[in-house]
């Protein structure tokens, strides 16, 4: 069964690949559904036994890669930190699939789209069932390929291509330290199967790696490489620029990789990971102080943004940052329950989003549309539920999972706790505020797209709405039913050994004994966004224009992403791009080719001349090339004996 | 000395029977009253049958006649299978040549027999003067055949030009015969590779060695020896040109190993120089002057320099796997060779051959068959695996990197390259030019030879064990 969960996408993503053209575009679409739904179907099942009948399953497939001391089996890990990632992963990826029946009923290669995302959601689950870092690292670039094939699905629109490879290119950092943290793994463990790594690293603490004459500490370089590559995963700061490009692919694609799953492999990574990151405080503190940073920043700059999806993009990047938060105050658990809760109303916003879309025609603009809470009421309706969610209003899925964070990061002790709790908050309500902000410029207000494309604004078939609904009940539900046992009382019998915190961890526990005016915080800060976002876009329509007048370099600031992607052109993309130019030019062009190939065969020419001259027809030349070739050798021979001769005396 | 009785002949009863056969052969042809008669091609095949069959047939060893004049051991019988092989496919592939251009006369295959004796007694001469002897008969029989089409120039002019130079080439050999028998007293192999043991070498007798190399480097045409064979493969008909690239080639390997290892064992370290040099002469002068041709026949003749150049490389080791490598390289070759040729006679329009290369532009349209068979042959010249070529080259390689001879292993290597350039060159002229006029559709005896050569060459990677191992028991005799 639990092989069954893994490789039925796979299946089906091989045979959508290879006889798509004879499967036709409806026959590849519905069999990888089918797949899809059977696979989520069993992922219920397997998160039943697993997280609440409490089994725990290894089940081996093959042995893998044998070579010098290096031995790595190929086995599925399934313990409830799996569970969970299985349920959210195959959910939002069928549910994805049959929303994509109708998404893209108008596209020309359908079979190779649900190839492709079948071909993600088996590397994801790779990922997820990984039982040692390798298996882990294959899952991780499996969905790095995935993501790449499908934001550059469209290949003819260059910004499509240019985002694929922004997105691979970036990922490839964070690949590079995550690669090196499994190195690092591999030398000082001695294997890199999670269960000898967790048995002897609390041994390595206190220790030492001798890297280029420094002594640094082992823990500590083991886990801030590994740190690295969650970043690049999960778009944290820095390393987050690929994301709002990545809204180039298709809309599905941004809501199953680029918010639901592929997007928390970094969040999952490290959980994964908890007992080597316990006992490293300073990759925690970094953690989290990278996290409260993405959270905030990525919140003031969808403030600012026009384009639906990028809003949604930049919420996605500020909730990830939520999430490392929380990891990096030791509440894995409540990590882990943002993920989950978060893939739900992330998912259902980005589909939603893809109903307008759909429904105007490709229109991504905030400012061309307006007034269409009548047109698409489906879709207006779940997109509330997925706002609610988000900006967590009571009793919805974010108001557990994201409050949770919230007090935990209150309850820890430390400076950059202090400073992550403030930056979280702020970004409470500045998350509020642009999701209203959204809704508020797509339903309300007068129509500003034109009358052409209002006249055929249209609801979107059921196949799309009833993923939409699938996903609100998931929104809504999801914190409620989950919280007793992610972060709640059931939290031993739910996790029991798939999550480690140390003796001396109680942030939990801390947490839930927050102060009243620490539990009530996000709520007033949600209200505020909401009445903020109320007053600039219904109330006053003039306000935001005036506001962007008087703050012009501000929002110009945030408008441009903080100028990042500008500071990485000049700071790395010219650069390389002039040292690659020179090099092709100067270096392969000139000395490469001209010494290697061109001139070799250029010289190869001038010999062939030269010989074929030698071929002159009359036979006393022959002869005499022929007695040439005899005198030599005589003479040769000659030579040696006389000095042999010679040497004699 | 006394005759040996008839019985004590066994070991030579092949050539016999193929020199009162060819005779015979010369009779039927004499008094029939057909001058073009085909059945004497027939015959003349069926007799290389029967000679094969009684030189596979002899028992296995080596055993000497005549005073030690003519020996016959394993290496002798792998390479005369060989010769007989190469001119049975030659004959087959002369027929439709020889009607078209008229000069189906009973003379060519008696001609092709006699000269195949000549070379079956070369592969066991085993003193200096049967091996003149034998290589004489073998020649004069190739002059006239290089001449054959009496009417045209290009023929007549590639017979004298073979004559003249083949004449200056047995003169070279005489020579060096005569100084190694001033300074040895004796003719025999054996006898001078005893003298050799228990004196110290002298300078006159590595130049009578010189000299005789020189003679048999001109029958291999190995640079710089090697000048007439463009203008004869050119200018001789093509089925002519077949047997020239194949048989005589063998024959004449066969001569060069039993000089240099039974009668110059003392000496290895002398002759494998002049080995070495000839042999990277040859593979830089095959490779390079070959991508400068636009006559397919005369880049068949640089390719042959080349491919001599290849198999000397494994004698040049002076080992028992060098020896081994050079005969399978020599048994792939021929195949190889025969296949090419075939390829070649199939390039006719009307009645006149096409030899352009360009002429095979766009091939691959026209007759798809045809241009895979040659793409295939082509490649395996090369030396691309699992093709049998690349085989042939491997063993030889492998032969000297035993030896340590390294830098020459890289430079058969490098030239393999740079050779690979026009067997390409040609492949993609077949698949990836416009294509000129049709070809003649092939004639069934073309068709045969070239379906053999080719499924031998794709597919001898699979049997490739039972030549290796019978290369091996055949380069044994000589150690």
């Amino acid at each position: 069964m639990y092989s069954a969960i893994v490789f039925l996408p796979l299946i089906g993503a091989i045979i959508a690949g290879v006889f798509g053209r004879w499967l036709g575009a409806k026959g590849a679409a519905y069999l990888t559904c089918t797949f899809m739904v059977v696979s989520a179907i069993l992922s219920w099942v397997a998160f039943y036994r697993v997280g609440l009948s409490g089994d725990e399953i290894r089940a081996p497939i093959m042995d893998w890669v044998n070579s010098g001391d290096l031995r790595t089996s190929w086995s599925l890990r399934i313990d409830t930190l799996t569970a969970v990632m299985l349920v959210v992963v195959n959910t939002v990826s069928s549910l994805v699939h049959i929303y994509s029946i109708g998404y893209m009923s108008h596209d020309n290669s359908q079979p190779r789209f649900f190839a492709y995302l079948s071909l993600f959601t088996f590397a994801m689950l790779m990922l997820v069932t990984a039982d040692n870092l390798l298996q882990l690292f294959f899952g991780w670039e499996g969905v790095g390929l995935a993501s790449y094939l499908l934001i550059g699905f469209w290949y003819h629109k260059p910004s499509a291509n240019a985002a694929a490879i922004k997105a691979f290119v970036v990922n490839r950092v964070g690949d590079f330290g995550f690669a090196l943290g499994i190195f690092a793994c591999f030398a000082v463990f001695g294997t890199i199967s999670f269960d000898e790594i967790f048995a002897s690293a609390p041994d390595q603490v206190g220790t030492t790696i001798d890297f280029l004459g420094y002594q640094l500490d082992t823990m500590t370089v083991i886990c801030l490489l590994l740190f690295i590559g969650a970043m690049g995963k999960s778009a944290q700061f820095l390393l987050h620029t690929w994301l709002p490009d990545a809204m180039e692919g298709p809309t599905p694609v941004s809501a199953l990789i680029h918010a639901a799953t592929m997007v928390t492999a970094g969040v999952f990574m490290v959980a994964r990971l908890s007992p080597l990151f316990e006992l490293a405080p300073i990759p925690m503190t970094t953690c989290e102080a990278i996290g409260a940073l993405t959270a905030l920043f990525a919140a003031t700059v969808g403030v600012a943004q026009n384009d639906i999806k990028r809003v949604i993009a930049y919420s996605t990047c500020s909730q990830l940052g939520y999430m490392f938060v929380a990891l990096g105050v030791g509440a894995y658990s409540a990590g882990i329950f943002h993920l989950f809760t978060h893939a739900f109303f992330k998912a259902l916003l980005f589909l939603g989003a893809g109903s307008v879309i759909h429904a105007l025609h490709d229109e991504q603009d905030l400012r061309k549309m307006g007034g269409l809470r009548k047109g698409i009421p489906v879709t207006f309706w779940v997109m509330i539920i997925g706002t609610l969610a988000l900006t967590g209003f009571p009793y919805t899925a974010g108001f557990f999972s994201k409050d949770m964070i919230i007090e935990a990061s209150h309850a820890a002790h430390s400076e950059v706790a202090h400073y992550a709790f403030i930056a979280l908050v702020a970004a409470a309500f500045l998350t509020s505020f642009y999701s209203w902000r959204l809704i508020f410029m797509t339903f309300f207000g007068a129509p500003r797209h034109d009358e052409e494309t209002a006249k055929h604004v249209h609801e979107s078939p059921l196949v799309m709405l009833v993923p939409l609904c699938v996903l609100s009940v998931g929104a809504l539900l999801a914190g409620y039913l989950g919280k007793p046992y992610f972060i709640g009382e059931g939290y031993d019998d739910f996790w029991r050994s798939s999550l480690f915190t140390a003796p001396e961890n109680h942030i939990l526990e801390e947490a839930h004994h927050s102060p009243a005016w620490v539990v009530w915080l996000p709520t007033v800060m949600m209200a505020g966004g909401f009445l903020l976002a109320f007053l600039a876009y219904i109330a006053v329509p003039t306000l935001p224009q005036a506001a962007m007048r008087t703050f012009k370099p501000i929002h110009a600031f945030l408008y441009n992403k903080w100028y990042i992607d500008e500071l990485y052109d000049w700071l790395f993309v010219r650069p390389f791009k002039w040292l690659a130019r020179t090099l092709w030019k100067t270096g392969d062009g000139r000395i490469i080719d001209g010494l290697g190939p061109d001139g070799i065969s250029a010289r190869v020419v001038d010999i062939t001349n030269r010989v074929v001259k030698l071929q002159t027809g009359f036979v006393y030349h022959y002869a005499f090339v022929m007695l040439i070739g005899i005198a030599l050798i005589v003479s040769y021979f000659a030579y040696i004996y006389w000095a042999q001769f010679w040497s004699g005396f | 000395m006394p005759l040996p009785a008839f019985q004590d002949l066994a070991p030579i009863y092949p050539e016999i029977f193929l020199a009162l056969a060819s005779m015979a052969l010369l009779m039927i042809g004499v008094f029939s009253r057909d001058e073009d008669n085909p059945s004497v091609s027939w015959i003349a095949i069926a007799i290389l049958v029967a000679t094969g069959a009684l030189i596979a047939g002899q028992d296995a060893g080596a055993r000497e006649l005549f005073d030690g004049a003519f020996l016959a051991d394993d290496f002798g019988r792998f390479m005369k299978l060989l010769i007989l092989a190469g001119a049975a496919l030659a004959i087959i592939l002369s027929f439709d040549y020889l009607k078209t251009a008229k000069i189906l006369k009973f003379e060519f295959p008696v001609l092709v027999l006699l000269s195949t004796l000549g070379m079956l007694l070369l592969a066991s001469a085993n003193n200096l003067i049967s091996l003149y002897l034998a290589l004489e008969l073998q020649s004069l029989a190739l002059y006239v055949l290089a001449s054959f089409r009496r009417d045209a120039v290009l023929s007549s002019e590639a017979g004298l030009k073979y004559f003249v130079l083949g004449a200056l080439s047995s003169g070279m050999l005489l020579y060096g015969c005569s100084l190694i028998y001033g300074y040895t007293g004796t003719v025999g192999f054996e006898g001078i590779a005893a003298v050799l043991e228990n004196t110290d070498r002298s300078v006159g007798l590595v130049f009578g060695l010189v000299f005789v190399l020189a003679g048999v480097a001109f029958k291999l045409s190995a640079v710089p020896f090697h000048m007439w064979t463009p203008d004869v493969y050119q200018g001789a008909p093509t089925p002519v040109t077949a047997f020239f690239a194949s048989a005589p080639k063998v024959a004449a390997f066969a001569m060069l190993i039993r000089i240099v290892q039974e009668a110059f064992p003392a000496i290895a370290e002398d002759w494998r120089q002049i080995i070495i040099a000839i042999s990277v002469a040859s593979m830089v002068l095959g490779a390079f002057a070959a991508i400068g041709q636009t006559n397919i026949k005369r880049l068949m003749a640089y390719s042959s320099i080349g491919h001599v150049g290849y198999a000397m490389v494994g004698l040049a080791a002076g080992t028992p796997s060098g020896v081994q490598g050079v005969m399978i390289y020599l048994a792939i070759y021929i195949v190889m060779t025969l296949g090419a040729f075939a390829c070649i006679l199939a390039m006719r329009r009307g009645d006149s051959d096409v030899e352009e290369i360009a002429e095979l532009n766009g091939l691959s349209r026209n007759q798809p068959m045809l241009a895979f068979m040659l793409t295939v042959l082509l490649f395996s010249m090369a030396g691309i695996p699992p093709l049998a070529g690349f085989f042939a080259k491997f063993y030889v390689f492998l032969a000297a990197i035993e030896a340590e001879l390294f830098w020459l292993a890289v430079i058969g290597v490098v030239t393999s390259v740079v050779s690979a350039f026009y067997y390409l060159a040609i492949i993609a002229r077949m698949y990836f030019q416009e294509p000129a006029a049709d070809f003649e559709p092939m004639t069934a005896k073309v068709r045969f030879v070239l379906g053999l050569t080719g499924i031998i060459t794709l597919f001898l990677f699979i049997p490739i064990q039972f030549l290796v191992t019978a290369a091996e028991t055949a380069a044994g005799s000589l150690f």
